[in-house]
Parts: structure tokens; C-alpha cells; sequence
């Protein structure tokens, strides 16, 4: 067996673009973006997956980043909110602006990418606390869907009409 | 689309935010997101003991430990100067205060290592008893000499017990509120960096130009040293309202090291080094004729604080503009105990102080068999019950019928505890509530551009109340241009005095010498005066102005109406239905305004059936330090929240006619909620938060 | 956290051969318990052997009717499964009523039933806490317990374990697979965690690096089935208190129940003595009644949690009303 190291070599792709890092291995993928790659757009609310402010997609599904050790997710497809436009506001961007979804915008990002994720899972018919997944995103479905992102400023009111514009549209 | 002042002013438009794009993209950068070269990082070591003194620290384990570079602690870092602010007296002694209190700052090359360094790092102490458990009857209450901000503790009126005696009808209760942490989404964080015999500190403040003087202060640095950078701030509800220990340890730290240093605090070390809303102890005494109409009111309040500092809660304050009795006494006592300090915390004073006075009236409109609604418009008045004042404007029984009207209160069956649908026992409470609308001292600069466009500069805060937005909007008009064409600047210490966002006071004490400047800079360049390359600039500071102003009660005013559902199994609660209306002066913005209340209705949802802060006796800590177990509000636990405002024109505040409404929407809605309980239930909530402990039946 | 050597299991006998041999070695696998205890300083392994590789992501239906779900199945793919959400709805629900959307994506069916207490004093190092330290005291019971034990506790600890899905399973008599260094085996989930007696620190049943690798459930058994799960606020808590129950009624007498209660006691609480109280008789709120109250007679309430206990009653009578009501 080979000395075991405490730094790791870790390949990811990060919003399309491909990183290759040495990292201590206690670095935990929200630092390594934030610290590493100046990707800030991912935030640290409490650091230990209670708050879900660091929400980042990780092969396109929705997660707590600061509970991922970089190490452990070597190989994988990370979007953060910095990765979501292209030329113009990716929808859910935009209908949070419209609809004042924010207020102080420090758990907006992770706001947006869980919005997003969690779309993706009611169209997978995946169900949830309120409902089997199945029928209509009514208000009741996006604020069950939704309760992992913590929002102090209290915008929920606001980031509950967003979503539904969106969903809506889809 | 462009609006022009001309066919549309941009006041009173529901103008998106002007950082929106930046904060959705995750462009927006707050105080730890600042890319610095050579960037170290300093871990707090925080002492785990309540009272007592440090006998000795491992350093030279610490700074054996790899990447580390420096401990800071009591033996190096810089003497500071007392400035009266114990919180910020950092490393000056070997005295712990409170449990959490900074012993020592790791600083080392990566967030990892500082932190291991910071775990490992022993600490001996010689530990003291301690007292660390806030009583009502507790033997160290004294009174103090005032209470925040600068208030009297007492006031007296007539003759409350004789008043009290003769009354018809008489409530005489007790409500207890638990200790409640602001809990912001960003944790505080202070970036420090010398450069050219200046020192920049990116930090995320309420208030940077405050910031940068209590740092010169404390230091003793030159004036002019000090940088604050605050451009965008996650949020602080009143403790990131003064310096706390993050930008001291951080400049000290980039001090010892010479290289930039950031110091962020964790989740759980807000707990103790930020401050939090103290618990209180009130009782009301309500004394009344038969009608409801008040004859006698007091109000007394008990608090805690720590041994760093005094700061009371003002809570009975609330009890002093808001009921007319000819027989009025409010007044408040404190026990220092040792504990963290607490500080501001959304409506400090008048939100638990109304949790107390507006359940007693709902406890009178029940003794008396009037409606609660129509019990307060019976107790409305002209003038400020403790002072005399005249109002300035009160429209109270405006929002009360407007928000019965909306709520649909017409034809309430009074009785409690008569509806039950399936699980659910279901009622409906009301609350009233006022803010006090202030304006202070500041200073604001606008510059024309030589090749056009427009620059404000003040050292405002937007902390997510859409504060830059409504100043724009104000600015713009004034200048007369579109919005598009003025970059409004703010969250610099560089810009000048300016009150802090804080107090509900931000944009009526900004728009002032924002409106004042913008206007002077307008008629400047209408009568023809050039502009030179560095731009065309009028400055205003309010001092006087603001001074100038008649002596008048001014006061934001406002009702809350809630529906509750409470499960007959459990006591589980929820909130289906909150209703706020508000008279708060002009609103600038309509949208940025309903965001505001609907927030701050959500504080005062979470506030007061999840949150508390458990101090643990042995410790002296608060073991729910974290975001598990401290309970905020989560997207499924708000439902419809409905808000209006009704006019208030009012003349005698400021020239934007502003009141502030930030803090107005938590302000009652406790009170709102536990009435509703009662309603549903038939059994009064004195005490918060209305877990389902508490509230089963 | 301390530093740490991070590698990849490529098999189950190699994974159990670096962990059974190495106490400072532990097993990764959503990482949602476990990194948050590291970075809490209550756990500080020096080596992290990550099993999420593992072939142990299926839920397959077995010979005899039942479900074998592998350790690794992600919380979320387990509640969202079809085989998962038609045969065992009530495993669904508890599932659902956990955590948040973000930590079901990643957190495992291995993990989840690992995970540990959420009593303050045990994430505190700087506290005394008989689990962490044997020895070294249990303030909660004089401290603060509002949401700590009412059964099974002892003078030694009162702490409660968090887990949705393990409730469910208790009632449900799942048996968990473990492999260790003399290979695989199947124990009943009530034999998987120990009693906490005077060792609270043991809290499970498996010899040193064993590794879970899988659940095994029983074919469903008839009747109706539901996870109610209380907590303070709607959503995205620990519950301070559960139930699950399966209830089946044929010709007016109850043929099949089984009760497991949460938030409780150290590990899901099978309620044999109010599933002993209702089988065979009526399915009347009476009944329920009765049987909750002998069930919850064994209760041992602290200063700040006896509301655990009439809460607890009213939820087992709410939940086997409903049952029989549909």
C-alpha cells in the first residue's frame, strides 16, 4: 500500500471549464471554489449543510457544497450561479430580479441553483413532503421544496412567485 | 424602459434593484469575497469558560503547527485605547468575560490550517463562579440611567396605583420573551490590508463611516488611516449596526503580520461575539373603565447585559407613545450577568415591549367584551401619552380599519376556542404598532460628470433594505434626469458622516443631504456653471437642518392581523394568514417597501414560535449555536402575507417625507399571533416562543 | 479538522481490511454526518476510506417479495424509487420528512442510519459528554433536554437519535447488512443499536469496521401505512417526536399493526407493548388510547421534556385513527 497523502490531486469541471487542483484534502468543495478558483458567488452561511446558502448543482443535481469534500467529488460537473447566464439571465435570474426575490442577496445563489435543481426533480416526478410529485407545482410543493435555503432577509413570499413564474412557463 | 422625470418621477415606482443583475449572477461581492493577494487567514480561539482568567496559552504548539504564522493574544497585540466600547477592548487583559470571548486570533496561510490551529490551540484558565441565568426576580436587577439609545428609564405619570385602584376593569400580567440572535445569512467578516501608510478594511457593516471612527479611536491611528469597505452587506438586523470584534482582530492582525488578513466568524461563534436580543421579563398593569377606554398604564421591563457593557433594551418604551392614559409609568431594571452582550436586534425596545402591552390589551378587550379592534380605536389620541407631544402624524385607526377591512375581521364571533376544522383549532388576533421615525446627521456629495452622468456619493448601507435603490430614485428626480444617468455610491468611510442603517433612520437621514446636494448641483448647472474635468460637486451635511426641526413626537404607525391554526394533536402551529398595514410617510420605492414588511412580518412569524436561545447554565453558552437548532423561519413556514399602506403625508420629517419601515413590520406581530392563539385556543401565550410544548392543549 | 489520507474503496473486503484495522480510520459516505462532526472537531479520523463507489447503489426487488436496498442509495433516489414509493410508502414519507432537498441528494441509506445524536453537548468537544468521553459526564440532564430522551435513556445519557428513515424501518422489521472482517451478515435493525446503558458510547452492534452495506425488508405487509413526523417549525427540522405505523383491520378486529416511535429514545423505538395492547381488538380511538398509554408508561421525562410524553400519546392515537379511518 502507498503512503497515504493528505493532499489529493482534483479534477473538475466548473461551469463548463476544466480545473485541475492539489488540495489539502480537508478542503471542502464551497472553499474550493470560493478560495480557490475566485468563484465567491457560492456562500458560506453556517458552513455545516443547515443553512443552504453554499447550494451549488453537482452533475446537475442540487447540494450543500460546504458538506462535499473537493476530494470526494474529484471527476464531477459543478454549476454555480456564476455558471447560469449565458448572453442574457438564465430565466430563474431574471424572475428573481422581476419579482424581488432578494433582499440583502447573500443566500440568493444558492436560492437560484436549489430553484433549478429542485425543478429538475419535480420533472423527474420526484415526490416530496407535501405530495407525490405528481400534478401541479402549487405554492404549497415550492415552499416544501424549497425549505432547505434559509432566507433571514424573509424574501420567501417573493421567491415563491419567481419559481412559480418559471415553473409555470416550463 | 427609460423612465424620464418628465413624464414619470422615479419616486414612488416600483424601480427594480440597481445591484439586482450583480447579486443573481453572484457578481456582487461582499466582505469575504474580496480577492487580495497574499491573503492569510485568522481563526478565533474562543474561551470555554464564562468568568475568569487566562493563565496561559500553548503558543509555540500553535506556531509549530504547519502554515502558521502568527498568535495573536493578550501579550502582543496592540494597546488599545478604552473608548468605553468593552466588546472591542480585545486582548487588553487576561479577564474573561462570557463564554466565546476571543483569547486568541490563529493566523496562517490557509482557512483549513488556521482553524485546526485555532481547535488545538490549549488554553488554561483559572475559572471563576459564574452567573450566566437571567431571572425576573433576579437580586442583581438594578435601574440604570438610561436605556438605548439615550432614553430615560423611567417615566411617571399621574398616579398609576390610585388609578389602578379605582378602575372598572383591571389586567395585571406578566409575558416573558426568550433571548433571540439576529442571525443574519453572512457571518461577519473583516478583510484588513496596509498599503502606502493606509489601512483598508473590507467589512459588512450598517455603518462604515461609524466603523472607521471607532477603529481610529480604538487605535489611535491618524485620522484620515482608516478605509471602510462595505459594499454589499448579507444582512445584519442591527448587529453588524457598530464595529464587532471581526474588524478589530483583523486589523490587529494585519498589523502583527504584515500581509492582508481576513477574519470571518463561524456560524456559531455570532452566538456569543455579535450581540443578540436580551431576554425580557415585563408587566403590564392595564387599568380601564367599562368601555375600555385606559385610565392607568404601566409598563416595566427587565433585561440582562454583560460586564463588558450596559446596554438595556428599552422595552417599556413602546408603552409610552403608544395608549393614552392620563396615569402612565414605564420603567426598567437590568442585572449584569456573565454573558455576551447584547445588543440591537430588529426593533430593539418596541418589539418585545409590544409583545407585552398589545397582549394586555387583548387581554383587556377580552375583560371587557369589546372587540380588540375597536378597543384600540377607542384608545387612539392626538399626542404622545408620556411626553405630551404632539404627533407629527398618526394614522393608527386608519391601518386598524384598513387591515380589519382587508383581514376580513367584520362579524369575528369573539368566543375563543369555538372553531375547529378537522385537526385544526383556528383563530384570528390583531396588534398595533408604531416605529419612531428619526432622522440624524449626514453628509452626502453629488458630482456632474464632465462627459455626463451623475455621481452620489454617501456612506449609506443597503443591508438588503433597497436602500441604493430608493436613493437613486430620490436623486434622480431631483436632478431631474433618469434614473440610468446617476450612480448612487455608498458603504465607504471615505464619503463622510452619515448615520448608520439602523433605527428604521437610514433613508430618511441619506435622502436629506441627498436631495439637498442633488438640488444645489441642479440649480449650479441651470444657471450656467461649468464643469471641470474632475466634475461639478455640492455637498451637504444635515447637522443643522436636521437640529433645526420643531420638537414633535414622530412615529411610523401600523396594525398587524393574523390568522393561526393550531393542531388539536400536537400543538403544532402555523400561520395561514398575516396581514400588515402601514403608515409610514411617503413610500420612494413600492416594491422594495412590500419586500421589507413581508421580511420583517417573517421575522416576527419566526420570533415568535421558533426562536430561542438556550443558555445553558453550567456553561454560560448558548448550546443552540447553530442553524439546527436555533429555528428561522423556512420557506414553508410562511404562507400569505398581505401588505398595504394607507397615505401619510406628513411635513414635519425630512424633505423626502420618509419614516422608515424596517423595523415596523416585526413590530406587534408576536402579539398578533399569540392574540390569535387565544382566539383558536382559548388560552393566553405569555410567554415565547409558541412552540408546541407550549401551545398544546 | 485535523489533516487526513483520503482514498477510494474499489470493494467491500478491502474497504472493511483498512478500516477493522486502523481506530483512527473512517468510512465516507454521503459525508453529510460525518463531515459535519469533523468540522465540529467530534470526529478527527486521520484516514477516510470513501465507499460511495461502491456497488451498492441498486434497490432490487428479492426472491421473496421483499427489497434489498443498497447502502449507498442516495436518500432522495430511495424516496423517489418506484418500487420504494408503491410497496413501502410509509419508508417514502419518513424519508421526505427529513432533512432538506440538498442533503437527500447526497446523503446515503448507510449513513442515515449511522448518523449520530444531535444533543448539543455531544457536537461540543469542549463539553463533557458520556458518548464522546466515557466517563466525563451527561449535563443534559440537568442541563438543557427539550429535545432529548423520554425512553430507554439512562443516568448516563438522554440523547435521541435524529433519524426518519431508521423510525420507519423499526416499524417495518427491516434486518441491515453489514460485512465485516469475518464476512456478511444480517441483524434485525432493533439488534443494530444497543440499549445506551451505562455505555453510550457503543451505540452500535458491529464488530470493529464492519461496514453497512445494505437494508433488507420483509415483504410489505397488508394494511395501511404512515410516517407522521412533528417538529417546530413545517419543514427542514429533527423531529421532536414520530410515528410509524402500519395498521391492518379485518372484520372489525385489528389483524396487523406495528407502531415505532422517534425523537424518543437513543435509537427508533418499536412500540411492542401498544402493538401487543391493539392487536386483536378494535380499531377505536379507546383502544389506541389505551395502548399508547401502556406503551408510553415506560416514559422517564426530564424537567424540560415531559410534553414529549402526552405528545406522544396523542400522536400514536392520531396516527392509528387515521389508518383505521381510511
Amino acid at each position: 500500500m502507498t503512503v497515504p497523502e493528505l493532499a489529493s490531486t482534483v479534477r473538475l469541471m466548473v461551469n463548463g471549464a476544466p480545473h485541475t487542483l492539489a488540495v489539502d484534502n480537508r478542503t471542502t468543495l464551497l472553499d474550493l471554489l470560493r478560495d480557490r478558483l475566485d468563484r465567491p458567488g457560492t456562500k458560506k452561511g453556517c458552513d455545516h449543510g443547515q443553512c443552504g446558502a453554499c447550494t451549488v448543482l453537482l452533475d446537475g443535481r442540487r447540494v450543500n457544497s460546504c458538506l462535499l469534500l473537493a476530494v470526494a467529488v474529484d471527476g464531477r460537473e459543478v454549476t454555480t450561479v456564476e455558471g447560469l447566464a449565458d448572453d442574457e439571465p438564465h430565466p430563474m435570474q431574471a424572475a428573481f430580479i422581476a419579482h424581488d426575490a432578494f433582499q440583502c442577496g447573500y443566500c440568493t445563489p444558492g436560492q437560484i441553483c436549489s430553484a433549478i435543481g429542485m425543478l429538475d426533480e419535480l420533472a423527474a416526478g420526484w415526490p416530496s413532503a407535501v405530495s407525490d410529485g405528481v400534478g401541479h407545482l402549487d405554492d404549497a410543493e415550492i415552499r416544501e421544496r424549497m425549505a432547505g435555503n434559509i432566507c433571514r432577509c424573509g424574501a420567501y413570499a417573493n421567491i415563491v412567485a419567481a419559481i412559480r413564474e418559471v415553473a409555470g412557463g416550463d | 424602459m427609460t423612465r424620464t422625470w418628465q413624464t414619470a418621477p422615479a419616486v414612488g415606482h416600483p424601480l427594480t434593484r440597481i445591484e439586482g443583475l450583480d447579486k443573481v449572477t453572484g457578481r456582487a461581492r461582499y466582505a469575504a469575497d474580496i480577492a487580495l493577494p497574499g491573503l492569510v487567514y485568522g481563526a478565533v480561539v474562543p474561551a470555554t469558560i464564562a468568568r475568569g482568567r487566562v493563565r496561559g496559552l500553548d503558543v509555540d504548539a500553535a506556531l509549530a503547527m504547519p502554515g502558521v504564522l502568527a498568535v495573536l493574544h493578550q501579550e502582543n497585540a496592540p494597546r488599545l485605547t478604552d473608548i468605553g466600547e468593552g466588546t472591542l477592548f480585545l486582548f487588553q487583559s487576561d479577564r474573561v468575560a462570557h463564554h466565546g470571548a476571543p483569547v486568541a486570533l490563529v493566523i496562517a496561510d490557509t482557512p483549513e490550517r488556521a482553524r485546526e490551529a485555532a481547535e488545538w490551540l490549549r488554553v488554561d484558565y483559572f475559572e471563576e463562579p459564574h452567573d450566566a441565568l437571567f431571572r425576573p426576580d433576579h437580586q442583581g436587577l438594578y435601574t440604570p440611567d438610561h436605556v438605548n439609545p439615550h432614553l430615560p428609564t423611567v417615566t411617571d405619570k399621574g398616579d398609576v396605583d390610585a388609578a389602578l385602584a379605582g378602575a372598572a376593569v383591571v389586567v395585571d400580567r406578566e409575558y416573558r420573551t426568550p433571548a433571540q440572535h439576529n442571525n443574519a445569512m453572512e457571518p461577519h467578516s473583516g478583510t484588513a490590508v496596509w498599503a502606502d501608510g493606509r489601512l483598508t478594511l473590507y467589512d459588512s457593516t450598517q455603518n462604515a463611516y461609524g466603523m472607521g471612527q471607532t477603529l481610529t479611536k480604538l487605535f489611535g491611528f491618524d485620522p484620515g488611516t482608516v478605509h471602510v469597505v462595505s459594499e454589499h452587506v448579507g444582512g445584519g438586523f442591527g448587529n453588524k449596526g457598530t464595529a464587532r470584534p471581526d474588524a478589530v482582530l483583523a486589523v490587529m492582525a494585519a498589523t502583527l503580520v504584515g500581509r492582508p488578513v481576513r477574519v470571518t466568524l463561524t456560524r456559531p461563534q455570532l452566538f456569543p461575539l455579535t450581540g443578540y436580543r436580551t431576554p425580557t421579563a415585563q408587566r403590564v398593569r392595564l387599568g380601564a373603565d367599562a368601555d375600555g377606554r385606559l385610565v392607568a398604564l404601566e409598563h416595566r421591563a427587565a433585561m440582562q447585559t454583560s460586564r463588558l457593557l450596559e446596554f438595556v433594551e428599552q422595552t417599556a418604551t413602546y408603552s409610552r407613545a403608544m395608549y393614552p392614559a392620563d396615569n402612565l409609568r414605564t420603567g426598567h431594571r437590568v442585572v449584569a450577568l456573565d454573558v455576551p452582550t447584547p445588543r440591537w436586534m430588529r426593533a430593539p425596545g418596541e418589539a418585545p415591549g409590544s409583545f407585552g402591552l398589545e397582549s394586555a390589551m387583548d387581554e383587556l378587550a377580552e375583560a371587557c367584551g369589546v372587540d380588540p379592534v375597536e378597543l384600540r380605536l377607542r384608545n387612539d389620541t392626538t399626542h404622545e401619552p408620556a411626553s405630551g407631544l404632539p404627533f407629527s402624524s398618526r394614522r393608527l385607526a386608519d391601518c386598524l380599519r384598513e387591515g380589519a377591512r382587508r383581514f376580513g375581521w367584520a362579524d369575528r364571533d369573539p368566543r375563543p376556542a369555538t372553531r375547529r376544522d378537522g385537526r385544526w383549532w383556528r383563530g384570528t388576533g390583531v396588534a398595533g404598532a408604531h416605529y419612531p421615525a428619526r432622522t440624524a446627521p449626514t453628509v452626502a456629495h453629488a458630482t456632474a460628470l464632465r462627459g455626463g452622468g451623475y455621481v452620489v456619493r454617501v456612506a449609506a448601507a443597503d443591508i438588503g433594505t433597497g436602500a441604493r435603490t430608493a436613493l437613486t430614485q430620490l436623486a434622480a428626480d431631483a436632478l431631474e434626469v433618469p434614473v440610468e444617468q446617476v450612480r448612487m455610491l455608498i458603504g465607504d468611510s471615505d464619503f463622510g458622516r452619515a448615520q448608520g442603517a439602523g433605527g428604521s433612520m437610514g433613508t430618511a437621514s441619506w435622502s436629506w443631504p441627498v436631495l439637498t446636494a442633488c438640488h444645489d448641483l441642479a440649480r449650479r448647472l441651470a444657471s450656467g456653471e461649468a464643469v471641470p474635468p474632475d466634475g461639478l460637486t455640492s455637498t451637504f451635511d444635515s447637522t443643522e437642518a436636521v437640529g433645526a426641526r420643531r420638537e414633535l413626537a414622530r412615529y411610523a404607525f401600523g396594525a398587524h392581523f393574523a390568522e393561526v391554526a393550531v393542531d388539536v394533536a400536537t400543538g403544532e402551529v402555523r400561520v395561514p394568514r398575516l396581514t400588515g398595514v402601514y403608515a409610514v410617510g411617503r413610500v420612494v420605492n413600492p416594491l422594495t417597501a412590500r419586500s421589507q414588511l413581508i421580511g420583517a412580518m417573517t421575522m416576527g412569524l419566526s420570533c415568535a414560535l421558533l426562536e430561542e436561545s438556550m443558555v445553558d447554565g453550567r456553561s454560560g453558552d448558548f448550546l443552540n449555536h447553530n442553524l439546527a437548532d436555533y429555528h428561522v423561519a423556512t420557506n414553508a413556514d410562511v404562507r400569505d402575507l398581505d401588505v398595504a399602506f394607507v397615505d401619510d403625508p406628513d411635513d414635519e420629517l425630512n424633505p423626502a417625507g420618509v419614516k422608515g419601515l424596517g423595523e415596523i413590520g416585526i413590530v406587534g406581530v408576536p402579539a398578533a399571533i399569540a392574540n390569535a392563539m387565544w382566539h383558536a385556543t382559548g388560552v393566553r401565550q405569555r410567554e415565547l416562543p409558541i412552540s408546541p410544548a407550549r401551545a398544546a392543549l | 479538522m485535523r489533516e487526513f489520507a483520503y482514498t477510494r474503496a474499489r470493494d467491500v473486503d478491502g474497504a472493511v481490511a483498512l478500516v477493522a484495522d486502523n481506530p483512527g480510520a473512517r468510512y465516507l459516505g454521503g459525508g453529510t454526518n460525518l463531515v459535519d462532526l469533523m468540522k465540529l472537531g467530534v470526529e478527527r479520523p486521520e484516514l477516510l476510506v470513501d465507499v460511495t463507489g461502491l456497488p451498492l447503489d441498486e434497490v432490487t426487488e428479492d426472491d421473496g417479495g421483499g427489497l434489498r436496498v443498497g447502502a449507498q442509495v442516495r436518500n432522495s433516489d430511495l424516496a423517489a424509487h418506484p418500487l420504494v414509493r408503491h410497496r413501502y410508502p410509509m419508508l417514502s414519507e419518513a424519508l421526505l420528512s427529513g432533512a432538506s432537498g440538498q442533503l437527500r441528494n447526497v446523503a446515503t441509506t448507510g449513513g442515515n442510519l449511522m448518523q449520530r445524536t444531535r444533543c448539543g453537548y455531544f457536537t461540543d468537544p469542549s463539553k463533557p459528554c458520556n458518548k464522546r468521553v466515557p466517563g466525563s459526564g451527561c449535563p443534559a440532564i440537568e442541563g438543557q433536554h427539550h429535545n432529548l430522551a423520554i425512553l430507554g435513556a439512562s443516568d448516563h445519557c438522554v440523547a435521541t437519535h435524529p433519524s426518519d428513515l431508521a423510525v420507519a424501518l423499526a416499524a417495518l422489521d427491516a434486518r441491515v447488512l453489514v460485512h465485516d472482517l469475518v464476512g456478511p451478515r444480517e441483524v434485525p435493525l432493533e439488534d443494530f443499536y444497543r440499549p445506551v446503558g451505562d455505555r453510550p458510547d457503543r451505540e452500535l452492534n458491529m464488530r470493529d469496521g464492519a461496514l453497512v452495506t445494505g437494508i433488507v425488508l420483509p415483504p410489505p405487509v397488508a394494511g395501511r401505512s404512515h410516517y407522521r413526523k412533528v417538529r417546530e417549525r413545517a419543514s427542514y427540522a429533527f423531529a421532536i417526536g414520530s410515528v410509524a405505523a402500519v395498521l391492518a383491520v379485518e372484520a372489525g378486529r385489528v389483524s396487523d399493526v406495528r407502531i415505532a416511535l422517534g425523537a424518543v429514545a437513543s435509537h427508533p423505538w418499536r412500540a411492542r407493548v401498544a402493538e401487543q395492547s391493539v392487536h386483536g381488538g378494535p380499531p377505536s380511538a379507546a383502544a389506541f388510547e389505551a395502548a399508547a398509554e401502556a406503551e408510553l408508561g415506560a416514559a422517564r421525562p426530564l424537567r424540560d421534556n415531559a410534553y414529549k410524553v402526552p405528545l406522544m400519546r396523542n400522536l400514536i392515537v392520531a396516527v392509528l385513527t387515521e389508518l383505521a379511518g381510511r
